[in-house]
């Protein structure tokens, strides 16, 4: 996971409530093996229409989105993630994100900032005002401020998320680092819980 | 002190607690399917590491697998890559993988439990929203990304953070004609697609506990709908008689050991829950969806809603999008709504008993010229069952058309799809924009409705309906 420290720069003014994550990467996509790439695809359908806030150049390589309430709801499908973070995107700001959504964001390093819907709703109208307007977000402090005003507010971000997210740590090596306790912890494990390994031997073949 | 069965499984399962950590939770079961785990078994070669649990863990292919004759080649190129790299990974990573000429294959959300493999108390996750459809069992199961998965199969644990827990108590009795699809579809319209974000539910009272086991999936499958990852049934008599005898479930000596454990799974006398939710099953009519997101639903009797009358701005603004996207004028009777398309199956609705229930409105009827009408099975033994019983026999006579197991028209992967402008009758979770297809419009509703819809052309209240 990539370290991030500070975000500075424009925003992209998405602004619709329950944006769920077959808009934001279409099932087509899902097809693909790979791990990069699928910034062009993200939001494919909304983006045939010319008038979609992304195909507005003023906002091209923008690092923040601004989005309504429950925002990524729906598919667990983390390819929306991708398709966020290849089109350039290190934060979206909200007033409220689904979980599914926020905590893939955190594995792959996006960070989700939840902000009053007040807030939100005074930074999207300067966003689509002053399409150059730059926020900058500090991760350390935990603040978004508006460059050349004195607007700032603070943002709740979990301390282990924060940690990880400030020093790009990898998850699974953190885990790995207790892998006594798992090991602990499989000695005790019920052995009437069931297991696949049958699975292999068991086949029962079509024809 | 009192617990809740949500807070009883958690801790059974805590690895390692830390404070200003998330818990470390142990996962009793991982169900991997083609389409969200390419990207974690390639990270695993990347970092040199290994499965850790492959006996924890089973795969198979639904999302994207054709639901036509199977011993032709592959329609999709990329389709098949990913069944390809499926079976790859498998056999790499000595991961069980049913295929699709395995009996078993179907749609990952129906397999484990007919195969006795979801049990009561247990951790469950997948790549996959609808992992909730195993709480039915009284098991913790939730959606997971791919990063996530790419951990469990290294880790065989999560890092999670202990959720707020909700109850849903539906109370008293549904009338004839109500189904489990329509509690979930009422509820979800009662809390909103946001209100049970950061909350495990409880599905609890008298009209859940009526429920079949069938139907208590379709419940607990819809729980993300209403923003909630996870949502679970307390085992009982039902949980327990369904399990017996299938090939995964404990025997001998070991099933009555089980059984006591699964009988101790309930919330205590005077836990008490963050959230409590509670609804009249008296109340509850058949639903159908008239917008873009599964809250959008009223009851059949009524007409598509103004948008005027939505209870904030933003729902006024969201309830416009979705009139325009899907068509309709507000105002409009529900009844009147006519439909081109029927999709009967998906993880919701795609279990035998659905499908005994829309055979039962089929019988020697005909779909109407103007619709065009698919049942697609959830899974082999579903479809096998279905063909011992004679019901798609019912539905080929009555004009539908007979199809392989598989995700199908849920999500519209393969070619079975809504061509722009359509609009279809459709017993799958997810009436999102595009979902079945791009400019596809999808109404969902109960398996007995859509039947209805597809005889008829055009939705009509099934309670009252001869
Ligand atoms: S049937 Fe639909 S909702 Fe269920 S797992 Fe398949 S695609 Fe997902």
């Amino acid at each position: 996971m990539r370290a991030i420290k500070t975000v500075n720069g424009n925003a992209i003014p998405l602004n619709r409530a329950d944006v769920d994550t077959d808009q934001i990467m279409p099932k087509q996509f899902l097809k693909r093996i790979e791990r990069s790439g699928y910034g062009p695809f993200a939001f494919f359908d909304w983006k045939k229409d010319p008038s979609f806030v992304t195909n507005n150049p003023a906002y091209a390589g923008a690092p923040i989105m601004l989005a309504q309430q429950n925002f990524g709801c729906g598919s667990s499908r983390e390819h929306a993630v991708w398709g966020l973070e290849d089109m350039g995107i290190t934060a979206v700001i909200a007033p409220s994100f689904a979980d599914i959504f926020r905590n893939n964001c955190s594995k792959v390093g996006l960070l989700t900032i939840e902000l009053p819907q007040e807030d939100v709703d005074y930074l999207m109208s300067r966003a689509e005002e002053l399409p150059g307007g730059n926020i900058t977000i500090d991760v350390a402090s935990q603040t978004v401020s508006v460059s050349g005003t004195a607007w700032s507010r603070h943002f709740d971000i979990d301390p282990f998320v924060k940690h990880r997210t400030l020093n790009g740590l990898d998850d699974i090596g953190l885990t790995l680092q207790h892998a006594d306790d798992i090991s602990k912890f499989e000695e005790s494990r019920p052995a009437l819980k069931p297991d696949t390994s049958r699975a292999f031997t068991d086949s029962l073949k079509i024809g | 002190m009192p617990k809740t069965i949500i807070e009883k499984i958690w801790e059974q399962h805590v690895v390692r607690t830390h404070p200003g950590e998330p818990d470390l939770l142990y996962i009793d079961l991982h169900l991997v399917h083609e389409v969200t785990s390419p990207q974690a078994f390639e990270g695993l070669r990347l970092t040199n590491r290994k499965v850790r649990r492959p006996d924890l863990t089973l795969a198979t292919v639904d999302h994207n697998v054709p639901t036509t004759d199977r011993s032709l080649p592959n329609p999709d190129p990329l389709s098949a890559q990913q069944l390809e790299t499926m079976r790859q990974n498998a056999k790499d990573f000595a991961v069980p993988l049913w295929d699709i000429f395995d009996l078993r294959q179907g749609i990952v959300h129906i397999i484990s439990p007919e195969q006795g493999l979801t049990q009561p108390g247990m951790t469950i996750v997948c790549g996959d929203s609808h992992t909730s459809t195993h709480g039915a069992f009284g098991a913790l199961a939730f959606g997971i990304g791919t990063s996530e998965v790419e951990h469990v199969l290294a880790t065989q644990t999560l890092t999670q953070m202990a959720p707020k827990t909700m109850s849903v108590e539906v109370t008293g009795k549904l009338a004839e004609g109500v189904t489990a699809k329509d509690v979930v579809l009422a509820i979800i319209n009662k809390i909103g697609v946001d209100g049970g974000v950061g909350h495990v539910i409880e599905y609890r009272g008298e009209v859940i506990r009526s429920l079949s086991m069938e139907g208590r999936m379709t419940v607990c499958n819809m729980t993300i709908e209403g923003g909630a990852r996870a949502g679970l049934v307390a085992p009982d008599e039902k949980t327990i008689e369904y399990l017996k005898g299938r090939p995964y479930a404990p025997t001998g000596e070991e099933w009555d050991k089980a059984v006591e454990a699964w009988n101790a799974l309930v919330t205590d006398e005077g836990a008490k829950f963050d959230t409590y939710v509670e609804l009249k099953g008296e109340e509850i009519a058949p639903h159908v969806t008239w917008g873009t997101t599964p809250a959008q639903s009223v009851p059949i009797t009524s007409s598509v809603p103004k948008p005027e009358d939505a209870v904030s701005a933003a729902a006024k603004e969201t309830a416009e999008r979705s009139l325009v996207y899907m068509d309709l004028k507000a105002g409009t009777p529900i009844e009147e709504i006519s439909i081109d398309r029927v999709f009967i199956g998906s993880c919701t609705n795609g279990r035998i008993e659905d499908l005994r229930a829309a055979a039962a409105v089929a019988k020697g009827r005909k779909v109407a010229s103007t619709v065009r009408a698919m049942v697609v099975p959830g899974s082999g033994p579903v479809k096998m069952q279905a063909e011992a019983e004679g019901l798609h026999q019912i539905f080929l006579d009555a004009g539908f058309e007979w199809r392989e197991p598989g995700c199908s028209m849920c999500l519209g992967m393969n070619p079975d799809i809504l061509l722009p402008g359509e609009r279809a009758a459709s017993t799958s979770n997810r009436n999102f924009e595009g979902r079945q297809g791009v400019g596809g419009r999808t109404h969902l509703v109960s398996p007995e409705m859509a039947a209805a819809a597809a005889i008829e052309g055009h939705f009509v209240d099934i309670r009252r309906w001869k």
